[in-house]
């Protein structure tokens, strides 16, 4: 049989061929898509139905929900590496708690300055990662089970050592700390009198940034949609699968104990229930921002989206002058619309070709 | 090239007198073979001739009880499978070892991302890893449409291309192609065997396991014939014509009494 021409193209793969992709598909492809539109949809939906305000065009109103969708959207950019990563940390949330009242033991029992305080305490949110990345690095069990356990040993521990330790039922003095004005103009300040953007927005912008960049620029970006995509294949071309996931839990706890920090310098003090439910609140912002429950798939941006519809649910209900307690009903719907909205794109992304 | 020369000294990867033993269980005995740079040596066999064995002792995965291996003549001993990577000799999965989510790009540096910059900014170059999958694929003749596109939107024969592409961009000298047709349409086996030339049109050494000699012998420049853990023989292209191939690989008389017995089966049955 005669050798081929070196660089000929292979006839036979022209066959295969179907249309060339246009730009619209392409766009089509995006994981985060679905999230823009569904921010576009409730802003527009709350113009309508909050009529007693100038939803639009208020900045006192854009202050208020997106200081809300800051608070989620920190913690949920993690939270969405952790998901793409193929995992769950249903710990997030109180580890918010559990963070800003260990800042209270430390600055008001052990009258430490507020910044050597907030270094140990993002060391103990870097352990708290480790250990949940190590037990479900080295178990192979779910990381839904573990992180659950995490969650419940600390919701104790929080509920329980703050009682025990001051008879009430929260830490409060923090403001009294060496060092609190400076670590309060940086965490907790406002900026631009009288809308008072919360600073945490530009930490929610930031923090979206870098992990959008670390997601798709970075050998650590591409080793986290390999580890979430397919474990296995990851390991045999050599990319360290364990190192990876538990890189991404400590990236998870550490994020969650900024915002304790942020908390507990914003309110002066900290509930010992502080955080617990808000882990959930994370995972929908990932999911409507197009994150892939198994793993393998989304993105950083389409999550703060997905942390801007919540933070509009909250205030737009209560601006309706609906009952609050339609936010869930609300997130709820908007959850599982996002999940059958992404599949669809999802799946026409794939059928790029049609096998 | 060098290649030639070396060529002439030495195969570019050898074996002697193989044997694998699992308990009780000869999964290989005494089985030789070699590959030339730029040739294609096939590896035949049904279920359970030790083709599995074979390949897993080339690349690493397991150690032969008796025999030698010998890489440009020199004994060598593969401890694990990156020992046998070290010395240039790469091994295709069927199941490939790709993440199908993933574009093509990403896949094509999966574990070995070119870099840029200082460590705090140091990022993934992405313009040097779109452009290189791209040139490497074409340059295997394989022209895709958009390195962006997810591997998992690729059919198998252009996945198994993508694999075979990758293996050689870094730097395969022997690639072990376990089974690479068999999942696949007769088309798609096509295009998976032009990419077997392509690579050996390179001066790779190319292992092609397959039991399917019509898939062997129109790439093969020889034939290893495996049965039962022994080997039938090596023959050279030129020294075995294609019916043979099939009545050795089916196992020679065995298929011949086989035929016997479903013949007076089917007169049983249509008989009164």
């Amino acid at each position: 049989m005669a050798a081929p021409e070196p660089a000929a193209p292979a006839p036979a793969a022209v066959d295969e061929r179907v249309a060339r992709t246009g730009p619209v598909s392409r766009l089509l492809a995006r994981p985060d898509l679905g999230a823009l539109m569904g921010a576009i949809f409730v802003f527009v939906l709350f113009s309508i139905t909050a009529r007693d305000v100038h939803w639009a065009s208020d900045l006192g109103i854009w202050s208020n929900w997106g200081s809300v969708a800051a608070y989620d959207g920190i913690v949920a950019v993690p939270v969405a590496l952790l998901m793409i990563g193929g995992e769950f940390d249903l710990s997030a949330g109180v580890m918010i708690g559990s963070s800003g009242l260990l800042l209270g033991l430390l600055t008001t029992r052990a009258d430490m300055n507020i910044w050597p305080a907030m270094a140990l305490v993002i060391v103990f949110g870097m352990a708290v990662g480790f250990l949940n990345g190590y037990t479900v690095v080295r178990t192979k069990l779910p990381s839904f089970i573990i992180t659950l356990g995490t969650f419940f040993i600390l919701r104790g521990l929080n509920a329980g050592g703050t009682l025990k330790l001051t008879g009430t039922v929260a830490i409060n003095g923090i403001d009294s700390a060496p060092g609190f004005a400076s670590a309060h103009r940086i965490f907790a300040s406002t900026l631009w009198s009288p809308y008072d953007f919360s600073v945490a927005m530009l930490w929610w912008i930031g923090l979206t940034a870098v992990g959008a960049w670390v997601l798709a620029r970075t050998r650590f970006g591409n080793w986290i949609f390999a580890v979430g995509g397919d474990p296995v294949a990851a390991r045999s071309v050599g990319v360290p699968v364990a190192r990876t996931k538990i890189a991404l839990f400590m990236g998870t706890s550490t994020v969650a104990a900024l915002w304790g920090i942020m908390t507990a310098i914003a309110l002066r003090g900290i509930q010992a229930n502080e955080g617990v439910g808000r882990e959930f609140e994370f995972i929908i912002a990932a999911v409507v921002g197009g994150c892939l429950l198994t793993g393998g798939y989304g993105s950083v941006i389409g999550t703060a989206f997905g942390a801007a519809i919540i933070g509009m649910a909250g205030q737009g209900i209560i601006l309706s002058r609906w009952d609050s307690n339609w936010v869930y009903l609300f997130e709820g719907v908007i959850l599982v619309l996002a999940v059958m909205l992404n599949a669809a794109i999802r799946g026409r992304a794939q059928r790029w070709r049609s096998r | 090239m060098s290649a030639t020369a070396r060529d002439a000294a030495s195969p570019l990867l050898e074996v002697e007198e193989l044997s694998k033993y699992f308990g009780n269980v000869v999964a290989l005995s005494g089985v030789s073979a070699h590959v030339n740079a730029g040739e294609v040596t096939c590896i035949l066999g049904d279920n359970g001739a030790g083709k599995s064995t074979l390949i897993k002792i080339l690349s690493g995965v397991h150690q032969q009880d008796e025999g030698r291996v010998l890489v440009d003549g020199v004994e060598v001993h593969f401890n694990s499978p990156r020992d046998a990577r070290a010395r240039g000799i790469a091994t295709v999965y069927q199941d490939l070892a790709m993440v199908p989510l993933m574009s093509i790009w990403r896949n094509f540096f999966l574990g070995a991302e070119p870099t840029l910059g200082p460590m705090p900014f140091r990022r993934f170059d992405l313009k040097f890893a779109k452009e290189t999958a791209r040139d490497q694929l074409a340059k295997m003749g394989i022209d895709i449409r958009d390195p962006d596109q997810p591997v998992g939107t690729l059919s198998g024969g252009e996945r198994q291309s993508v694999a075979i592409a990758r293996a050689v961009y870094f730097g395969a000298r022997v690639l072990i192609l376990d089974e690479p047709t068999s999942a696949l349409g007769v088309k798609q086996a096509g295009v998976v065997l032009r990419y077997i030339l392509q690579a050996r049109d390179q001066g790779i050494g190319v292992i092609f396991i397959t039991h399917n000699p019509h898939h062997a012998y129109p790439v093969g420049d020889r034939f290893v014939i495996l049965n039962r853990g022994k080997s039938l023989g090596s023959y050279p292209r030129a020294d075995i014509d294609q019916q043979e191939l099939v009545r050795l690989m089916a196992g020679g008389h065995e298929l011949t009494e086989l035929q016997h017995e479903l013949e007076s089966m089917t007169a049983e049955v249509s008989g009164p």
